[in-house]
């Protein structure tokens, strides 16, 4: 077999890949069966750590460190809930996933469960994709017929039942604890940590939270070894990432590209420069709440641990192009307004002070803005960061530090006029 | 006319409920369902989810103001909701809000005299490649101009 380069968006031009009968035309569930016929959970657990699969959802956690957690021997049910909410402004990939290749989430997730003696999993999907929710329960539909779901899997004696679960709409549930109270019938308020979820998760069971991405990594680190995996990306972050792309680019969309590829690459080659022959101003590499990049930072590695080196995060791997028409402070205003939207009101400091500072950037925006306003903006986003049960109060945070700090001297001269 | 639900909605939900360990885990599917049928969640159908579900009514209110797709007040025959988050900005986003409020006459959030268009304000609907996108109802609308805007609402029933 020649081996691919691309693990996830290898076959995505053919017409019927979301058909089980295509997709296994095409090698697909190959790895569920290898799996199922001569692994171990054991076996499966080592593959994913060894090839450094980290979290294609936002924060990068190594997915086999993750599954690992997970108690081996416990009287409770465990569980598994597959994060397809998909928020975080700028990103569109887990859209393409399940609706272009569906079988391959399915087969990622039967492993996973396998791996780690699950029975039960909910994909959690954003209510907004209803049309997408269809085409994964029409293929659960048919992987269950086919007997890659439900009971006694390929005759193996391992059971698992698959649901897709709506969201309805609302930011904070991308977080994987408000994705639990979610999930459970409540407001999607996070939980305290610890207890993290692989002890205390759904329904106060040990549980998995996976980023669609992730687990659509899963088969092809089985079918051609971690090693495999591992030496497409990076020594501490292997594999493909898909990059979406959007914003002042000539070609916005998804590429699948090697984890690690440039950062400029992916604006200038694949996205195909900016648009209308501006030039870029600034690059929000990982969806809205990570930190934004000049123009001068983009000869940069997209991995998990280069970006962060960069004072960044590379989160769900959603780049955003900024062209040099754009005022800094039209981005400022976009995202003091989501924050201050997608607050779910819980803690403090996130509740008041994103609405806050949204309050102070609208002002500025309307040509009111005071001499102070950029100081007490930086005063505000310091005292929500770090100061909440979850990430959100850092998402709100950081980009309004970034930008301020970043294009100081625009957003003084805004001010002024 | 009464707002209570029917019977045959009712069953459906318990249903739904025998999918999860905890019945409540069925409130958010349950709602989906009612707002689908009914058009928007009236304090008559959390009565009756909540009893269906064996939970006090406030946690269905709780539910129902926390999720912006769950609405309390009937929209439009067609609920037209335009993102304005980034990505659609950069794409001119903006000036597709302005035109439609221009052609429909309307605010964010109010709905057309003729009862046929709400017009909504969203964040991200994630499909920022083809921006600025908008949805009715359940339907995405990508790579928006005014053009497009005119002959989406046009071909309508």
């Amino acid at each position: 077999m020649t081996t691919p380069t691309k693990n996830l968006t290898a076959h995505f031009e053919l017409d019927h890949l979301f058909k089980i009968r295509v997709f296994m035309d095409h090698g697909g569930y190959q790895a569920l069966k290898k799996v199922l016929a001569e692994g171990t959970s054991a076996q499966v657990l080592e593959a994913v750590k060894k090839a450094n699969l980290r979290g294609r959802g936002g924060a990068g956690f190594p997915a086999g460190l993750k599954w690992g957690f997970v108690p081996k021997s416990t009287d409770k049910p465990k569980y598994l809930c597959v994060n397809a909410d998909e928020g975080e402004p700028g990103t569109f990939k887990d859209r393409y996933i399940i609706n272009h290749n569906p079988h391959l989430l399915i087969e990622g997730i039967v492993i996973c469960s396998f791996a780690v003696g699950i029975h039960a999993a909910y994909v959690y999907i954003r209510g907004e994709y209803e049309a997408v929710a269809r085409r994964l329960e029409g293929a659960i539909e048919e992987a269950t017929a086919n007997g890659f779901l439900g009971k006694n899997i390929l005759g193996s004696g391992f059971d698992l039942e698959l649901r897709v679960h709506r969201g309805a709409g609302s930011y904070i549930c991308g977080e994987e604890t408000a994705l639990l109270e979610s999930l459970e019938g409540k407001r999607g308020n996070p939980r305290l940590k610890p207890p993290f979820p692989a002890f205390v998760g759904l329904f106060g069971c040990p549980t998995v939270i996976n980023n669609i991405e992730t687990l659509a990594n899963v088969p092809s680190i089985i079918d051609h070894g971690p090693d495999w995996f591992l030496a497409q990306g990076r020594p501490n972050d292997g594999g493909t990432r898909i990059f979406g792309v959007s914003g002042a680019v000539n070609k916005p969309g998804i590429y699948e590209l090697p984890v690690g590829t440039s950062l400029r690459e992916i604006i200038e080659t694949h996205g195909g420069g900016i648009k209308d022959g501006k030039k870029l101003k600034a690059v929000i590499p990982g969806g809205m709440s990570s930190p934004i990049l000049r123009a001068d930072e983009i000869d940069l590695r997209m991995d998990c641990d280069s970006v962060t080196a960069a004072g960044s995060m590379i989160g769900s791997g959603a780049v955003i192009v900024i062209d040099d028409a754009t005022p800094i402070l039209d981005v400022l205003k976009k995202v003091a307004k989501f924050y201050a939207h997608e607050s779910c009101g819980q803690c403090t400091p996130c509740r008041l002070g994103t609405s806050w500072m949204n309050k102070i950037v609208q002002r500025l925006a309307a040509g009111d803005g005071r001499k102070t306003d950029l100081d007490d903006l930086l005063r505000l986003a310091s005292n929500i960061k770090g100061r909440t049960l979850c990430p959100m109060g850092d998402a709100a945070s950081m980009p309004v530090l970034s930008i301020i700090q970043k294009f100081r001297k625009e957003l003084d001269e805004t001010v002024k006029n | 006319m009464s707002r209570a639900p029917s019977a045959e909605l009712l069953i459906k939900i318990r249903e739904l409920a025998a999918h999860y360990p905890s019945k409540q885990a069925a409130l958010l599917p349950a709602l989906h369902l009612i707002r689908n049928q009914r058009g928007s969640i009236a304090p008559e159908d959390e009565r009756a989810v909540a009893e269906v579900l064996g939970i006090k009514p406030i946690k269905v209110r709780e539910v129902v103001t926390f999720y912006t797709m769950f609405n309390r007040r009937p929209v439009g025959t067609y609920h037209v909701q335009v993102c304005s988050n980034l990505s659609c900005s950069l794409a001119g986003g903006d000036r597709i809000v302005d035109y439609l409020k221009a052609k429909l006459g309307v605010r964010l959030g109010e709905t057309t005299s003729d009862g046929r268009f709400t017009l909504t304000e969203v964040e991200c609907l994630g499909a920022c490649e083809a921006a600025p996108c908008m949805m009715v109802n359940f339907d995405y609308h990508l790579n928006l101009d005014r053009e497009t805007v005119d002959r989406i609402l046009g071909r309508l029933p």
